[in-house]
């Protein structure tokens, strides 16, 4: 038997992932020895100080390039810059967790376990305090996706993706409001999720497999030794390819990528809409920092094979999320779908197989990522008696009402639209000029006429908010608490910031996009 | 003086404006209109001075200016213009002011905002002089897009019947020809060696196959921009639920952005493409005008009769673009300037028309004349201005396009002077209608309809008559401004075969 050796371990390079992790746990005992009353307060601090410590980490680390913790995680400009986004984008969103004056008691129930509906249920809707458990599960969740983005084998990755998922399974089911359509959003996601993650889970003994038998390299799943037996392993390629296409479900599944998309609409609008602005924003960094790391560093050599295959992906996803926009009539549903047909764009990013593809696609996520939480704070916010008012015809006349708010959420919505000195233009431009300096032109025509359709939706909520009169019905705008006013600017200042000076952030995106093998 | 920043300070200078008044108190609204009507005599005064400053025999784009912007794709805030965008620069300039005094009570009727209204007039000037003065491909874009931000508010929010519909119309149809030109900047960038400066790009040799595709790009957007038949549909929407003075700068200035941009970008940039696509071009450019001028002397309300008229004049400037000669050329792009005045003109009259009378049905009017002899006699002059009459400055354009179109291609120029036959139909119709013949009982009951031109609106029509009839007699001035630009783009176009460029270029190309 050989002698086990301790791996080396550079704890200044993992100290986000020890930090939110060990605030997680933190968490837990708060909930166990505080005194109700003062929880929210304390978890809140706890992990709002986590998240900028963790922040400040990954600035100190910013140029760290090594691999780690016996191999199992990659500290390299793509995870250090997306671990910042993803630490920046949560600041924002426990802002979002954490508001309470907009709703007595905040946005979740405090008790998940009465059965919805009931006289039980209904009286703790009407102002009992929101469960704290909320923000070690929010932390966990974070912590995971730090080491998702990092990972640098792909058993590493599964659990990192098992450590995001199942908190959100969670959130997911503790809306204070509509617990049916909120439990039904939880359920969908976890039985859905779990299918994908076994997807995964499969695809990565298949390429394990594969991977055995190289002259002079022990088999594994670290994104080295996948690299090298795609060229020199003697197994039949049967095994790379379709682990490959396993391993890709499991992670399309979490960007929301077409044909894997059916659960986003319900759980984007079942969930408690700060945890939906967590996941649109967070999740999909989280999950296309893996797709990039996946596809650019353990499968580029086999990029003639699955270009084509992911092209048809993203222009499905691209459609389907376009076309299926123009339909709806619930404001969270027509992000969903939104957010939908953003991750096909930024598939069109990840194939591009140049660094300038790189970080166009972190361009993306973090300018897309401000966005869409600036875009779910507004969405909290125009409310009537029983909470928040998401169906479109309610938001007729709201520039009367609430101009400021009305005209905040247009301006996301050209964002999206991508109209020029915004943010959703240029990060557009990011993804789009790198994919046709790849030769996809066909991609990057996809993607313009997807856009033009997606140009509907999003002028169809302008004109019902400004050109519509108000009716007898139309919802008023909560005056926010701190927090969320504090998100929403910070949402809005960087998609505007990001559309008119993108050259910092693109910089930054440049210099961070090589990964280490 | 020439060293002066023009260009950067006029596309600032009235966006400073709309903050200022947009921060005015809503109760307020005179104040507004006066910093607005100030702020834009300002932009004019210092477009006088940029108009004097600009050596017509001097280097074919001046006043430029490039700051960095993006540095990671090579985007500048380059300015420059030639001879054609300085004529445009000063017809926006020139119209803005009138625009706005005749706009004086058009946001009083509405709910909405006044200073509001001023402040997106002020923007809509912003973009259109950046758009004009842009010299960076990407800049362009840029302002291409954000125009149509203003102009939607403007029409969505203060304008007459089905305005929601009109305005959502031309916001997705500038929308989708945008998008198309997103799509080929992206290419020509690609192609051009990741460059957006527009001296540059005129050197690179494309790929045929590139080039025309790229041409496609571009060409549609404008097309849809101008428009060209098939793609004006928006227009007579547009035109007809905006109010008269944003109508009047949509059909004068922001259309213009479409004719202009072929004259830039298609033909400098893919003289090739540009070549082949011409007879097309060429095709369209005279189906708009017959077509137009026939659905225009069918039209029962008057702005939208006026939009078609726009989209039968645009066929004209199309086809003085693709004919290829100088002259043909100089004439589109004076076509382009007159257009703006007396276009511009007639909608601002029409618009007076219609508030007086609260409608803008033809078939409301009949015999106005006895009751507003100057207004009617103003909308006589504007109307015999659109169809050309000599004396008028749009026959010296129209008279330049259609012999410059002679010598080259005849079967063209005599179809376009059908053109002018339906161009009389449908003015002398139109005037006859509503402003001659027996007095429609109706009208003396409109209190409103006795009270003839005022002081501001003579004050709104005096200039735009006396440019029109000097441009008229006079045209020298602006056709030795346009006349260098015109050949150096003909120029372009002219090159048979491109000096070879630097081998980069072309595996970029690839």
């Amino acid at each position: 038997m050989t002698e086990l050796k301790l791996p080396s371990i550079d704890y200044p390079s993992i100290a986000p992932i020890l930090i939110m992790l060990g605030v997680a746990l933190l968490g837990v005992l708060v909930e166990a020895f505080v005194p109700r009353p003062r929880r929210h307060l304390v978890q809140l601090t706890l992990s709002l100080v986590a998240v900028l410590a963790a922040l400040v980490m990954v600035v100190l680390n910013a140029d760290a390039r090594l691999v780690t913790a016996g191999g199992a995680l990659a500290v390299d400009g793509p995870a250090l810059f997306l671990q910042g986004t993803i630490l920046v984008l949560a600041a924002m969103s426990l802002l979002l967790i954490g508001e309470r004056s907009v709703e007595r008691g905040g946005a979740f129930v405090a008790q998940a376990a009465v059965t919805a509906e009931s006289a039980d249920d209904r009286k703790q809707a009407e102002g009992r305090n929101g469960a704290t458990e909320v923000y070690p599960l929010t932390s966990f969740a974070i912590g995971g996706m730090l080491i998702f983005v990092a990972a640098n084998d792909l058993l590493t990755m599964f659990i990192a993706l098992e450590v995001f998922s199942l908190p959100l399974y969670l959130l997911c089911a503790l809306a204070r409001r509509r617990r049916l359509l909120s439990q039904e959003a939880a359920m969908k996601y976890f039985l859905l999720g779990a299918y994908a993650s076994a997807f995964f889970l499969f695809g990565v003994a298949l390429v394990y497999g594969f991977t055995a038998g190289i002259p002079g390299r022990s088999a594994g799943v670290d994104f080295a030794t996948v690299h090298a037996a795609v060229n020199e392993s003697p197994a039949s390629e049967v095994l790379l390819f379709a682990g490959m296409a396993l391993i890709a479900i499991g992670l399309l599944f979490k960007a929301a990528a077409a044909p894997f998309h059916v659960w986003t609409p319900d759980v984007y609008q079942g969930a408690p809409t700060p945890v939906t602005g967590f996941m649109a924003a967070c999740t999909k960094v989280a999950a296309f920092g893996a797709l990039l790391r996946v596809f650019h560093v353990a499968f580029d050599q086999t990029a003639w094979d699955f270009t084509p295959v992911l092209g048809v992906v993203a222009v499905l996803t691209m459609l389907v999320g376009a076309v299926l926009a123009v339909t709806q009539t619930d404001i969270k549903r027509l992000l969903a779908y939104s957010s939908i047909a953003n991750a096909g764009y930024l598939l069109v990013g990840v194939l591009a197989p140049t660094g300038a593809g790189v970080s166009g696609t972190m361009f993306y996520l973090a300018a897309y990522g401000f966005s869409v939480l600036a875009a779910f704070a507004v969405v909290t916010l125009v409310r009537d008696a029983d909470g928040e008012a998401t169906h479109l015809s309610r938001w007729a006349g709201l520039g009367r009402r609430s101009p400021f708010y009305a005209g905040v959420f247009t301006f996301i919505l050209l964002a999206f639209a991508g109209i020029p000195l915004t943010s959703g233009f240029m990060s557009k431009f990011a993804v789009f000029g790198p994919a046709l300096e790849s030769g996809h032109a066909w991609l990057v025509v996809a993607g313009v006429l997807t856009s033009m359709v997606l140009a509907f939706p999003y002028l169809r909520v302008v004109v019902m908010m400004w050109l519509s009169e108000p009716g007898e019905s139309t919802p008023t705008v909560a005056v926010p608490g701190g927090l969320t006013a504090t998100a929403l600017m910070i949402g809005v200042a960087a998609t505007l910031i990001l559309g008119v000076l993108p050259a910092p952030l693109l910089d930054l995106a440049t210099d961070a996009a090589a990964f280490v093998r | 003086m020439s060293n002066f920043p023009f260009l950067s300070v006029l596309t600032v200078a009235p966006l400073v404006g709309a903050l200022v008044v947009a921060f005015l108190p809503r109760r307020r609204p005179d104040l507004a209109k006066q910093v607005a009507f100030g702020w834009s005599l300002l932009v004019l005064a210092l477009s006088v001075v940029m108009w004097v400053s600009f050596q017509a025999d001097g280097d074919r784009l001046q006043f430029r200016e490039s700051y960095p912007w993006i540095p990671t794709w090579d985007v500048n805030f380059t300015f420059a213009v030639d001879g054609i965008a300085l004529v445009m620069l000063m017809l926006i300039a020139v119209l803005v002011p009138l625009v706005i005094l005749a706009s004086w009570h058009d946001a009083d009727a509405s709910k909405r905002s006044v200073p509001a209204y001023f402040a997106l007039l002020l923007v809509l000037e912003s973009t259109m002089i950046g758009v004009f003065a842009a010299a960076d491909v990407f800049l362009f874009y840029v302002f291409f897009e954000v125009m149509l931000v203003p102009m939607y508010f403007l029409i969505g929010s203060y304008g007459g019947h089905q305005r929601q519909y009109a305005a959502v119309k031309f916001f997705l149809y500038s929308l989708v020809g945008g998008l198309f030109m997103l799509a080929a900047v992206i290419g020509l960038w690609v192609v051009g060696g990741k460059t957006f400066d527009w001296q540059t790009l005129t050197q690179v040799d494309i790929s045929t196959g590139t080039e025309r595709w790229l041409f496609l790009g571009f060409f549609l957007a404008f097309a849809i921009k101008a428009p060209f038949f098939p793609f004006h549909t928006w227009l007579p929407d547009a035109g007809r639920a905006a109010p008269a003075g944003a109508a009047a700068l949509l059909v004068g200035v922001l259309d213009k952005v479409g004719t202009f941009g072929i004259l830039r970008y298609c033909l400098p940039l893919f003289p090739e493409a540009s070549k082949w696509f011409a007879p097309w071009a060429l095709a369209l450019g005279l189906i708009g005008i017959l077509y137009a001028a026939l659905l225009a002397v069918g039209q029962s309300d008057l702005k939208r009769l006026v939009s078609y008229t726009s989209i039968a004049h645009f066929g004209f400037i199309g086809v003085g673009i693709f004919a290829f000669t100088t002259q043909a050329g100089t004439g589109a792009v004076l076509y382009m300037l007159n257009h703006g005045l007396a276009t511009g003109l007639l909608f601002l009259v029409v618009g007076m028309l219609i508030a007086r009378r609260g409608s803008s049905l033809i078939s409301d009017f009949g015999g106005a004349g006895k009751l507003v002899p100057l207004l009617a006699g103003v909308l006589f002059f504007a109307g015999l201005a659109s169809l050309a009459l000599p004396g008028t400055a749009p026959f010296v354009s129209e008279f330049l396009v259609l012999i410059g179109t002679f010598t080259v291609n005849k079967p063209v120029a005599v179809i376009a002077t059908l053109g002018i036959i339906l161009a009389a139909a449908y003015v002398l119709w139109m005037v006859q209608r509503t402003t001659q013949g027996t007095l429609n009982p109706e009208l003396t009951e409109v209190k409103a309809m006795h009270r003839d031109l005022t002081l501001r609106e003579k004050a709104v029509v005096a200039p735009l008559i006396a440019l029109i009839l000097l441009l008229g007699f006079y045209p020298k001035p602006v056709t030795d401004v346009i006349n260098p630009a015109v050949q150096a783009t003909m120029q372009d176009v002219g090159k048979t075969d491109p000096a070879p460029e630097v081998g980069s270029v072309q595996e970029a190309a690839q």
